[in-house]
């Protein structure tokens, strides 16, 4: 299983990355997507909505079950990604790559920084 | 938590353990999808060892049987099986089960893992009165099914019985990989398929030997996707303790014509929602799901997910009688956001 040192993580297994531009781009961690099995399915959420943290805003169908994704950090929706509409394994193969679900611009970009640490979240998803 | 004599193999295999049934039993090895259609196109294999088996002898086993379950147990010869039911005294199951005759005086009956304690103390205290012996056989037998079309084929090279000569429901003695074993063509995916019920020190052999004649080994996941697929039901899902099997497709099992306990209470009571299979459009639904109708709710999902052979969503639900009707429109609630459906026959793919 895979932790990337340069990611943010929740204990709901969003992944965080800050870009350069200040827009944060959110996925599902490796951990997350090998528990779900064959993804199938993704719900995206609609640029331009605005979310706050903990907030349910897309989801995830796998043939086992679905799952909520939640807002990693308050802020406006500003990209999606389209190709998981048709793509949906991109969750499963790419889960760091291909595979992210959206982009936040943050309210407040510090917020990444309360969020969890490669292996601080490799410790707690391995204690699931 | 219990372990079959085949978790270490399942561990060995890599496979994703989860608890089910107070055992730590295999989910999934590969995906599911994956093993879900090398069961569908060729051969897969699961333990199932974690359910319940009881013996059933004596001179009124019959008789017993008979008042125990509302199938007609009279027509089963020696060597064949039969689905079928434990009534409740209010008419709802204490669970579904598999009755196999075995010899003259002789049956096995196999209950679902998650029902032995509750069906052991059911049976037991119906029995009193009846000249038959019980015995809880559960930890005497590991059960391995192996299913698909190419169930027989891969199988029949192990075994020293004419597998070609054996029809469904038939259950008979041989060896398979030099253990002796009891075969049954029986099984829970809707394809064809054999279970083999083994000693358990015996248990791992067969399963090295049939992994070793290419069978897939599948987990639970693929299991239930199967049996969804092929429209069969699930206890705690489609039929409870409060379920009248009166009100589902699977109403074929009860015989009225003969007598059985609960009886009366299950001819007594109405059936205001009816098990039917839905297909959705898009969507995927889920258990618990709400079904509307006409703007208005009418039912509830008890098993759903994606078929992966259709790609589309099904599920069983129950809904208002009036709404039963084959191709009847209907919607599901999913994440605040109703997707179009219908009413469909089952199975919901051809089956073998």
């Amino acid at each position: 299983m895979k932790y990337p040192d340069n990611l943010r993580y929740t204990k709901t297994h969003e992944w965080v990355l800050l870009e350069d531009d200040g827009i944060v781009t959110v996925g599902i961690s490796d951990y997350a997507q090998d528990a779900l099995g064959d993804v199938v399915f993704v719900e995206l959420p609609e640029v331009g909505e605005q979310v706050d943290a903990g907030e349910g805003v897309a989801a995830v169908e796998s043939v086992k079950t679905a799952s909520d994704i939640y807002a990693p950090i308050s802020g406006e929706i500003v990209e999606v990604n389209t190709d998981l509409t048709n793509q949906p394994e991109l969750l499963n193969t790419e889960p760091y790559g291909g595979g992210w679900i959206f982009r936040i611009k943050p309210d407040n970009p510090a917020d990444v920084e309360k969020l969890l640490e490669a292996s601080a979240y490799q410790e707690f998803a391995e204690s699931q | 938590m219990k372990t079959t004599p085949l978790t270490a193999a399942h561990r060995a295999l890599g496979a994703k353990m989860a608890p089910f049934a107070g055992y730590d039993m295999p989910i999934q090895y590969s995906s599911i999808s994956a093993e879900h259609l090398a069961v569908r196109e060729a051969v897969g294999m699961f333990d199932v060892s974690h359910m319940g088996e009881f013996w059933i002898r004596g001179a009124q086993a019959l008789e017993f049987l008979q008042y125990l379950t509302p199938n007609d147990v009279s027509k089963l010869r020696v060597g064949r099986a039969q689905y079928s039911m434990l009534p409740n005294a209010e008419g709802g199951l204490v669970d579904d089960v598999y009755v196999y005759r075995t010899g003259e005086q002789e049956y096995l009956m196999v209950v679902n893992a998650a029902n032995v304690e509750k069906d052991w103390a059911h049976v037991q205290a119906l029995a009193e009165g009846f000249d038959v012996e019980l015995e809880n056989a559960s930890e005497d037998w590991a059960l391995i099914a192996v299913q698909g079309p190419k169930a027989a084929e891969k199988l029949q090279v192990l075994c020293d019985a004419d597998l070609s000569a054996a029809r469904k429901n038939d259950t008979f003695a041989a060896k398979v990989a030099g253990k002796a074993v009891r075969l049954a063509r029986t099984g829970y995916t809707g394809e064809d398929g054999f279970e083999v019920f083994t000693a358990p020190a015996d248990a791992e052999a067969v399963w090295q030997a049939l992994l070793g004649a290419g069978v897939t080994p599948c987990g639970l996941g693929a299991r239930d996707t199967l049996r969804l697929e092929a429209g069969f039901p699930l206890y705690g899902h489609e039929l409870t303790d409060e379920t009248s099997p009166l009100c589902t497709p699977f109403a074929w099992v009860v015989k009225t014509y003969k007598e059985f306990h609960g009886k009366a209470a299950m001819l007594s009571r109405p059936c205001p929602r009816r098990l039917v299979g839905l297909v959705l459009e898009q969507g995927i639904p889920r258990e618990g799901y709400k079904v509307f109708a006409e703007g208005r709710e009418v039912g509830q999902v008890t098993s759903g997910t994606l078929s992966p052979l259709s790609k589309k969503g099904i599920a069983m639900a129950y809904i208002e009688a009036a709404y039963e009707g084959l191709d009847t429109p209907l919607q599901v609630e999913i994440r605040g956001k109703l997707y179009a459906g219908k009413v469909s026959k089952l199975p919901f793919v051809p089956l073998g």
